[in-house]
């Protein structure tokens, strides 16, 4: 029982940043129907440029935390400004592959700023860890959860109450249209990004007490991002939180009653198994087109 | 026109180089030095082995030529750099034996490089002394192949001794999934009997995961008296983290793959109460006055920090005691391999950097586990303990 618990506060934890990796596909997916695939190195620079803020700069964490994540979002817009936009022919998989010249373009300026060697960073709070029926629950996870709480209220609010939120849905749904009903397309598109990279900048933020960080942990995150995305349903804010949870709790389950070899593997057969039998995931929408 | 000037430009050049080349290369051999090749993976994902050693080779052979070179002759290194590649490693020795003309080759830096060059050394008939770990170098021993650093079985010694003396007999692993790490698990496994030791559960992780709370909650279910890790940063220090925030009373064991500064600052204050194999140039200035290494050990550190201004790893010393295994071997030989060779497999008792080194045509490491001494961590440094 014990266990069990454990492992399922294990599964939380991690599922509950691979939800913030997967709100950040899902988000620019629903602006411009893009995958990103430097979404893990947004995790990255998230981490360790909050490294670098709190604690060799000895920044307040809140400060550290907001600068950080504006700092990634600004990297999103200048990717969007600078490789998407002059795209001539912005054919769907031309722009995944730059998004994959962009990914190791940006692991390699983390290798240069950052070295080789990993990093760590204390957690957000120095209290003791909570006992609940034997099992641990670190400070570190309740605010991880409570941060993607408010980080999901907080999207539901815009889509759904907001004017930039519905143009952006708009967009979404057809960008022409939009356009001739005087919404500023170009605009939201680059919102997106910003809010997408500011996703991944936050997943990073709250990643980097938990665990190291290095110049190289981005692509592992951001495939199981993607898969947690895919999982609940590209396109829902709901399904990837439901997606990134069920795929760290499976996770955990499955080191702690399988075989601790098995975890990637598992991750990945769910991936499979969900393009192959129910392409739009558990909440997305019933059609969905794939290039 | 003006292209065609620039073409015969450079294949002047070329020819120039090429011949330039050559020319060093013969004229040098003029039997006045003896010269040794050095490959180590001095660029690349391990210059943190290759960058040290390199450094130590030359250092070696500064040394020695100061002192008067060998029967009157100085040596001389040609060293390159594998960047750790096998395939880069073998076009360098191929270049140190038939441009280079060296009587013996040192390094390679790691394992699979190691493993790569050796049917051209014994092809060549040139004694190879490798800074690898792998076990796999030296057993079965080939007559022509030894090694300066310790194999893992010999860490996995020094722990279980350890444990021993602790009343340990259940243990838990936890340990990397690549070969680092199964090389551990497979000693941890073999030697467990010999030292009346129980593993009660084998986990492992992978080199980039961010949490091992579930491994350890699986291996805690077990009950074991200890759990041992095997892998290099940053895998240990969250499993050392992990550990603590689990609240798991259980003393850790971490390989020597962690035997580094680096370690204690990214597990923090997890790291305090880690037992650890580690060769003794970690905690030289904590040795007794009477251990036999420790002139070897200040001197090698002193004029190492004094000639790089940089910190001394514990990397550097395997190439450093292959040259001055290699300048004992020389010793009479008038630069016969074969000589070389049998009287480097004869050598014993020869104090090194990384341990005392007893040679023999059965073991071509010759290292035996007390050149590994256990260590605890406390308050963020190495402490050595009683042996």
């Amino acid at each position: 029982m014990q266990e069990i618990l454990q492992y399922f506060f294990s599964g939380i934890t991690a599922g509950a940043v691979y939800a913030v990796i997967a709100l950040g596909f899902t988000l620019l997916f629903n602006a411009t129907g893009l995958i990103n695939f430097a979404q893990g190195e947004f995790v990255m620079l998230g981490a360790l440029v909050l490294i670098t803020l709190w604690k060799v700069l000895a920044l307040p964490l809140i400060v550290a935390f907001a600068l950080s994540v504006a700092v990634v979002a600004l990297i999103g817009i200048l990717m969007e400004r600078m490789a998407l936009r002059t795209v001539r022919k912005p054919h769907p998989i031309v722009m995944v592959i730059i998004t994959i010249g962009i990914s190791i373009f940006l692991r390699g300026v983390g290798m240069l700023t950052w070295g080789k060697d990993a990093h760590s960073v204390e957690p957000f709070t120095q209290h003791a860890p909570v006992e609940v029926y034997g099992a641990t629950l670190l400070p570190q996870s309740l605010w991880i959860l409570g941060i993607v709480l408010i980080i999901v209220a907080g999207l539901q609010f815009f889509f759904k109450k907001t004017l930039a939120g519905k143009a952006m849905e708009a967009c979404a749904i057809s960008k022409k249209a939009a356009w001739l009903l005087g919404i500023p397309s170009e605009k939201m598109v680059l919102a997106a990004f910003a809010m997408s990279a500011a996703m991944g900048g936050v997943a990073g933020v709250l990643i980097a007490p938990i665990t190291m960080s290095s110049y190289d942990m981005g692509t592992m995150l951001g495939l199981k991002g993607f898969c947690a995305a895919m999982l609940g349903g590209l396109g829902s804010v709901l399904g990837a939180v439901i997606g990134g949870l069920l795929l760290g709790v499976i996770e955990a389950f499955g080191v702690g009653l399988v075989a601790s070899g098995l975890k990637d593997v598992l991750a990945f057969l769910i991936l499979l198994l969900i393009l192959y039998l129910r392409p739009s995931g558990l909440l997305g929408a019933k059609s969905i087109q794939r290039f | 026109m003006k292209r065609q000037a620039g073409l015969s430009f450079t294949v002047v050049v070329m020819w120039v180089l090429l011949l330039v080349g050559t020319g060093a290369g013969t004229v040098a051999w003029a039997g006045d030095v003896y010269r040794i090749g050095g490959i180590f993976a001095v660029t690349g994902p391990s210059s943190f082995l290759g960058d040290p050693e390199k450094r130590s080779m030359e250092m070696a052979i500064d040394e020695i030529n100061a002192a008067g070179g060998i029967d009157g002759r100085k040596l001389e290194a040609v060293i390159y750099d594998s960047e750790g590649e096998p395939t880069k490693a073998v076009l360098a020795a191929n270049r140190l034996i038939s441009r280079d003309r060296v009587l013996a080759v040192v390094g390679t830096s790691l394992t699979p490089t190691t493993l790569a060059v050796i049917p051209i050394m014994e092809r060549n008939r040139i004694p190879l002394v490798s800074c690898a770990a792998g076990i796999d170098i030296t057993e079965p021993v080939r007559p022509w192949i030894f090694k300066t650093a310790q194999s893992d079985a010999l860490a996995v010694g020094a722990i279980y001794e350890h444990m021993k003396k602790e009343g340990i007999e259940r243990i838990g692993i936890l340990t990397v999934e690549n070969a680092f790490g199964e090389s551990g698990r497979h000693q941890l496994q073999t030697k467990a009997e010999e030292f009346g030791i129980q593993i009660v559960h084998a986990s492992s992780f992978g080199a980039r995961d961010t949490d091992m709370t579930a491994q350890l909650t699986r291996i805690r279910g077990t009950n074991p008296d200890a759990i041992v890790c095997w892998g290099t940063n940053p895998g240990p220090a969250v499993v050392a983290r992990n550990l603590q925030q689990l609240n798991i009373n259980v003393p850790l064991y971490q390989s020597h793959g962690v035997a580094s500064p680096r370690f204690i600052e990214l597990a923090g204050d997890a790291a305090d109460g880690i037992y650890l194999p580690t060769g003794k140039i970690l905690v030289a200035d904590q040795l007794p006055e009477d251990d036999p290494q420790k002139e070897v050990l200040t001197r090698y550190i002193e004029s190492f920090e004094s000639r790089f201004r940089m910190p001394v790893s514990g990397f550097g010393g395997y190439a450093y005691d292959a040259v001055y295994l290699l300048a004992e071997a020389l010793k009479g030989s008038d630069g016969d391999r074969e000589k070389i060779r049998s009287s480097l497999e004869q050598i014993s008792g020869h104090v090194g950097v990384t341990g005392i080194f007893n040679f023999s045509p059965e073991d071509h490491n010759g290292l035996s586990s007390d050149a590994f001494v256990m260590v605890r961590i406390e308050n963020g440094e190495w402490k050595l303990l009683d042996q």
